[in-house]
Parts: C-alpha cells; structure tokens; sequence
C-alpha cells in the first residue's frame, strides 16, 4: 500500500528552489534515522520492520528500537529511479505484473542488497510487526519477508470501520493484542520491560505535534493557501507518519513548521512549488489518493503550471485522521494507540471516505476535486470510481480521474495525465465563466 | 432422479442469473435470504435464524457487464463488476442482506459501495481475525456473529437459540461430510467424478438449503459408484491451486480435464472445505463451538495469517495425500491474495521436487485454447517425464 514521507531525494528536488529551515530539519532527522539503522548491527540497536498506517512509534519508542518502514523505502527507491528495475528483478523472480509495486520494489531492494535511500545499507529486522491496518497486501507483504529473514513475526490485526465506527468490541481486540502479543514480542527483542508511563510520556509528545500538524493543513482554508496540501503536503506528514512521532525532535519540526506557514499567511503568500512560490491560485482542488513517486516532480508541475493548488488531500491521512478531533491520550495508552490504529484513513469505509471528502470540498472551498487512481493500491483504489460520482452529487462540484502508479514508471503516462489535467482545469475555468 | 437429470439440475441452478432457486424458496417459506461473497461465513447462524445463506460467486461468462465495468478501473479482478451488474440488474433483489468476508481489499471496499448503492439492504463487512487465541481473536470473532445475528433478527429472522443453532451445525457437518467424500472419492477415481461436474454441485450448494444440497450430493454419489461406464484415462493428476474467491468460467474447467488433467483437489468455492472435519454440534455453547472451529479447523489460506507455520507446506501435504503429480496455479487475474502468495508457494512445491505451471483467468475467460495447450503440454510432460 501506499505512504508518504518527506524523502531525502525528493527533499533535495523542492529545495532546489527554496529551502526552508524546517525542510533542513527534517531532512536531518530523517539522515541521522538511516545512519542510526546502518550502524545497527556494530551498535546492537534493534530494529523493527512495519508499516506506516497503523504504526506504533510511540510504543517502539518506549523499547529503544529502531523502526524501518518499507513503503517509504518503496517509495524513496522511486524517487531516486531505482524502482524500476527492482520491480524488474522482482517480475524475474515470480512475482506477478498485477500486484502492488511497493511489495515488489521493496523486494527487488532486499535482494539488490538493501541500501536504503541515504546510500547506506538497512540492516536486517529483528522483529517484524505486521501492522495489518486498512491494507490486504501487509499480510502478504511480511509474510514474504519472513522468508527472507530468520526473525519473529508478530501480527497485529486491526479491525476496519466497515460500519463506519469503533465499537468497544474491536477496541478491546486491538488492546488485547498489544498485551498479549505486540508488547511481550518487543520485550524479548529489546530486553526491557513494557514502561507505560514511558509510553504515556511519548503519546503526550505526539498530540504536540499533532497539534500543529493540524494547524498546518488547515491552512489550506484560507485564499490564498499557504501549503500546498497534497505535493508539499508529503513533507509535513513525513516525520509524523514515521519514525518520529512521539519524539521532542517531532515537536520542533511542527513548531517550525507552524510559524513558517505563519509567516507565509502575514506575507499573504502561496505555497512553494519545485518551481518557486505559486503567485497566482487559479484553482483549489482537493486530491485524493497517493502521488506517483517516480515522476513526482513533473506531476506537481502539472498543477502549477494551471495554477492549481491543491487546498486538501485524503492521501495525508493514511498514517492518521487528525483533523477530526483525534489526538494521542495518554491517559489511556494502549486505548489510543488502538483508536489511532483503527482511524487510519485507508481503515474507513467508502461512506466515510466519501463524507470525509464531501467536507474537504465544502470546507476548504473548492473549485473540484481530483482522484489519482494508482494500479499498486485496492485499498485506495476499488470504489473510487464510485467515490468520484458520490462526491460530485453531494457537492456540486466537478470530479476529475487520472490514473497513474506508485513506483512503477511504466504506469506513469505524462502526456496522458497532463492532457487531462489541462481538460479538467478547462473545465473548471468554463464553468465559472458560465456561472458569470 | 437419474445421474443426468440431477447434472442437469445443478447446471440450471448455476446458469440461472435471476436465482429464481431462492426467489422459490422465499415465496415457499417467507423466510429472509441473505448473501454472502467468497470466501468464508459461517453459514450455520444464518440458517438457525431460519435464513437461507447464498453464495455470491459472480456472474461467470454468461453475462455481459456494462453498468458494473463503470465501477472499477481496468486493474480490479473481475468479481466485483459482474456482483455489481448483478445488483444493478435486479438479481440481487431477492437478498435481503449481503455478508462481505474479509477476503481482500476489493470486497471489502465493494461493501462500502454496496451500502451507498443499496442502502435499504443489511450490508455487513466480516471482520474475520487473523488472531486465533480464544480469548482475543475468538472473542472478537464470537462478537462479530453476535452483531450479525442481532441485526437480522431485527430484520425478521428468527431469534438466534442455541437448539437452533447445534441443529444447524449438524446439518452443514453432514454436508461437509459429503462434500468430503466426493472429493475423496475423486482422488481415488477421478473418472468416477469428473470435477466440472463435481463443480456444480459445489455451486449448486451457493443457492439450494443445505438439506437438500446434501440430498443432492448423496444422489449423485450414490449414482457415479454405480457407473460403470466411467473408465480411467490415461490423465495426469493435478492439484489445481488458486480459484478461491473468483470462480473461473466452467468451461476452463473442462479444458483442463479435455487437455488430459485429472483434478484431484482444488480450491473452488472453498466455503464448502473451510472448516476441516465437523464442528462440534452437541456442545453447551454452539456459537462458541462455530468460533472455536474457525480459529482451529480453519484451512490454510491464502488469506488467513499463519504464524509460525510455514508457507506452501499444506500445499504440498495435499498433493502428497492427493496423489497428484503436478501443481497447475489457476489465479484470477489482478487477484491480491492468491497472486501475492503464489511466489512462497512455488518455492515450496519446487523445493519439494513437484512439477508446477501457471496462468490466470478471470470469470469471463471466453478463450481456453492457449490453456488447453499449456495444460495439455503440462499433463503430457507429467507422463512422459515424471518418475
């Protein structure tokens, strides 16, 4: 399935224009992560394979373990121009064209060697925690690295909303596993003792963050927004999403992160593109599903060059739905680390996804909405040929459809997305002409 | 009723896109029927709240979708489009609710969709566990059937009783029994029970109550030891793995026997093979007993997390105690889980030394020539090159 975070490669790209110190700041946090993993066989570190909707950084946190997340690997190699061929040496080995591409770049990685996106080497999981969180594919997905690596395993299942809510019932499921699976599994790897009022400390430090997370893609109300919602939008989800929620460095990122958007706002600025700063917003869309990585830069490019400026995005939300209210509780640590689990965007049903969506439109005032249909996911994807023709009925508003992929550049037809993205805006632009 | 018109029986229920089977049984009745999608639900509770359970296995080849493409990229399986048209069309009408196991990522979004299309039907997404400890993913289990037997029963089932309910267990043991003995009796004769026959009967199951399913099954049983005519061929034996969620056409089915293939074990419409050997039907607390036979004689799948066991191996244990000579994987197309778990499972029939192809289909594959020449090819290097 799909994630985001701010890469290394893709960092270097945008700040080619501009580099704001917040930029620098993740940049650095996510380098000193990867040095830390690679040292991680001379220091004894342990690290923990999983996925980033559903993760439990926090509770990692409290163990002293090292967290990799392979579909941000699967996504940086995309960036840096490497997926294609380890898609390719996956395909070699047996693996079907039809399947998702993150499990096979991140396949084709592992057996190229496993350097990570800094250019050092990942070390080996001692533990896999298959977070198996609003996506089919995790189940396979681990289940084939556990042929590969002569480590645990250790399942957590979390529930999906498919009535659309969080009964007792699924809460009490997630809870009981933490207890009785997750927890003593991270004992025996890193040697401690389950710490909860250290935990407590961590998800405390996590609604900081979240705070001003929040605050920041809510900016996207105003006109004109500050952020670009969904390409900028990947940055400041990155160390949230990842191995930094729970941390003090977290809450500096944010902090930062909050006054340069400030600053943006008193200055009565847009976002900044790869290309500069968008000085005209032409048009405000809301986007839903992931970017296609491979060519990321030329499709956020697509959408300056019409003026567009994307005022919110649901694929922000896969690693976590805060701006419903949820925040990290610690006064009940397991509890919230299981609601936090169960909120992840990719965990809620179609209504909700449509609903969530309708709002965006409404809220954030926009002109259309936009889907990015991407081959690698279903979880994203089934139904949202459905979703495109719900949301447009309940709005009002025009819906486009692009299809492209995550890391697979031969699913990425420039000439083809960009024809459509120059219809859609067309359209947009005659419609309010027609509404003069 | 001859072995011929019972075929003939089971051929219409499966070609009968209006399910006019369970139109008949609710004007018989006036009982609630309630659908499900592959690939397993207990249908025990539904049928002791006096609900006839129906199998929702697509639309095959004999129908040509044109609302239900409108749906789905051209990257979704086949399944849900033809499910779609289906619901569109008005087939569907006669279900009252439909249940959509956890299968994979697109029948759980095709639950989402289902509500917003149809939102006067019950529409409920199993949360099957994939935690088989009693106390945790068995309590979670027992709750989910809990809260499917309490939304029909305020829908006009009757109340979910205990009596009720080990009845129900007894009446699917006694049909999983059969169904047991027919494949065995395929493995021992395979010409006796030729599996697109053998198929039909899987699916006639998907419509008919289960008391006269098992009727059936016993008829045609009876019928195929008594047949004389059915001689062995000189066929090769093969385990076909990879057809459990969307069902391929049945014509595929018949290629494959046509190109010189015994099947002798499968996984169609593996509701009927999920739970291995009886549930226990005299127990205090039957729900419990139906909980406990889903966490501990589950099948390996696919779909359902294994743990500590190790991949393929029940797999190859079934060709050995099958006595098949080769492997044919037959996924459909742009399917997740069989797709995702073909890899782990070539490894481990290659390292166990045992012959294996593969292609994939979709429910309305129309053409079978190349997979007649790739099977044949296959059937014929089994018995010409095998030890």
């Amino acid at each position: 399935m799909t994630r985001p975070v701010a890469p290394a490669a893709a960092a270097a790209a945008a700040a080619a224009a501009s580099k704001d110190a917040s930029q620098e700041r993740q940049k650095a946090m996510i380098a000193a992560h990867f040095h830390k993993l690679a040292q991680a066989p001379e220091t004894g570190d342990k690290s923990v394979y999983t996925f980033v909707p559903g993760n439990l950084t926090e509770l990692l946190g409290t163990f002293s373990v090292l967290p990799v997340l392979p579909e941000i690997n699967a996504l940086q190699s995309g960036m840096r121009g490497k997926s294609r061929d380890y898609i390719g040496l996956a395909e070699k080995l047996g693996h079907s064209e039809d399947v998702c591409t993150y499990v096979k770049c991140d396949i084709g990685m592992l057996k190229s060697g496993n350097i990570g996106p800094t250019g050092e080497r990942l070390p080996k999981p001692d533990l896999l925690l298959l977070s198996y969180t609003g996506c089919f594919t995790f189940l396979k997905w681990f289940e084939l690295l556990a042929q590969e690596y002569d480590c645990p395993c250790v399942m957590l299942h979390v529930p999906y909303q498919g009535d659309g809510a969080i009964t007792d019932s699924m809460r009490k499921y997630v809870v009981d596993q933490l207890r009785k699976k997750v927890i003593p599994a991270l004992e025996k790897i890193s040697g401690r003792a389950y710490d909860e009022d250290l935990l407590k400390q961590q998800l405390a430090r996590s609604a900081k963050a979240e705070d001003d997370l929040v605050w920041v893609l809510e900016t996207g109300k105003r006109k004109p927004s500050p952020i670009d919602a969904y390409f900028g939008g990947v940055y400041y989800i990155g160390p949230i999403f990842t191995s930094f929620r729970g941390t003090q460095d977290a809450i500096e990122y944010y902090r930062e992160l909050r006054s340069e958007i400030e600053e943006r706002i008193r200055l009565g600025k847009g976002p900044v593109t790869p290309d500069g700063e968008l000085t005209e917003e032409k048009y405000r869309v809301v986007v839903e599903g992931p970017p296609n990585w491979t060519s990321f830069r030329q499709f956020w490019q697509m959408f300056t060059d019409e003026g567009a400026c994307v005022v919110a995005s649901t694929y922000t939300k896969v690693g976590g739905v805060y701006d419903n209210g949820f925040r990290h509780d610690p006064s009940r640590p397991l509890e919230t680390l299981a609601d936090y689990c169960m909120g992840c965007y990719t965990n809620l049903n179609l209504p909700t996804r449509v609903q969530m969506l309708a709002r965006y439109v409404q809220d954030y005032a926009a002109d259309g909405f936009l889907i990015n249909s991407v081959k690698s996911c279903n979880s994203f994807s089934a139904g949202q040929l459905m979703i495109l023709r719900e949301v447009e009925q309940r709005t009002g508003r025009p819906g486009g459809f692009i299809e492209s992929d995550l890391v697979d550049p031969r699913y990425f037809s420039a000439s083809n997305i960009k024809n459509r993205l120059e219809s859609y805006f067309q359209m947009i632009a005659q419609k309010r002409a027609g509404g003069s | 009723m001859t072995l011929a018109s019972l075929l003939q029986r089971a051929d219409d229920l499966y070609r009968d896109l209006r399910f006019s089977a369970v139109r008949d049984w609710k004007q018989r009745t006036g009982g609630l029927a309630v659908g499900y999608m592959p690939v397993y639900v207990p249908r025990e509770v539904l049928h002791a709240m006096g609900i006839l359970p129906v199998g929702v296995m697509g639309a095959g080849d004999d129908l040509e979708i044109i609302r239900g493409d409108a749906f789905y990229q051209s990257y979704i399986c086949h399944l849900p489009r033809s499910t779609i048209e289906l619901g569109l069309n008005g087939a569907l009408d006669c279900l009252d609710g439909l249940l959509f196991p956890a299968t994979c990522d697109v029948i759980r979004n095709l639950s989402g969709m289902w509500m917003m299309q149809f939102p006067g039907k019950y529409v409920h997404y199993l949360d099957v566990p994939q935690d088989f400890a009693p106390e945790v993913g068995g309590a979670f289990y027992r709750h989910e059937l809990e809260q499917i037997a309490g939304a029909l029963g305020k829908r006009g089932g009757k109340p979910l009783t205990a009596a009720a309910l080990r009845r129900s267990i007894a009446a699917y043991n006694e049909n999983r029994a059969l169904v047991d003995g027919l494949y065995e009796l395929r493995q021992r004769e395979p010409w006796k029970v030729p599996t697109a026959e053998l198929y039909l009967l899987l699916r006639a199951g998907c419509v008919l109550p289960v008391e006269e399913h098992s009727a059936m099954l016993r008829d045609y049983t009876t019928a195929v030891r008594a047949a004389d005519d059915r001689r062995p061929m000189d066929q090769a034996r093969v385990l076909l793995a990879g057809s459990f969620c969307e069902q391929p056409p049945l014509g595929l089915i018949r290629t494959l026997e046509r190109a010189g293939c015994y099947i002798v074990d499968d996984d169609f419409v593996q509701i009927h093979r999920w739970i291995r050997g009886p549930v226990r039907a005299d127990g205090e607390d039957p729900l419990q007993d139906l909980a406990n036979a889903y966490l501990f004689q589950g099948i390996p799948s696919a779909i359902r997390y294994i743990d500590q066991q190790v991949k393929g191996k029940d797999l190859v244990d079934r060709v050995q105690q099958s006595g098949a000579e080769g492997v044919i994987f037959c996924a459909p197309s742009f399917c997740d889980p069989a797709l995702l778990d073909q890899p782990m499972a070539v490894t481990a029939v290659e390292r166990a030394g045992i012959p294996w192809t593969a292609f994939k289909y979709a429910e309305n594959t129309g053409q079978f020539q190349v997979i007649r020449e790739q099977a044949g090819t296959f059937a014929d290097s089994i018995k010409l090159w095998s030890e």
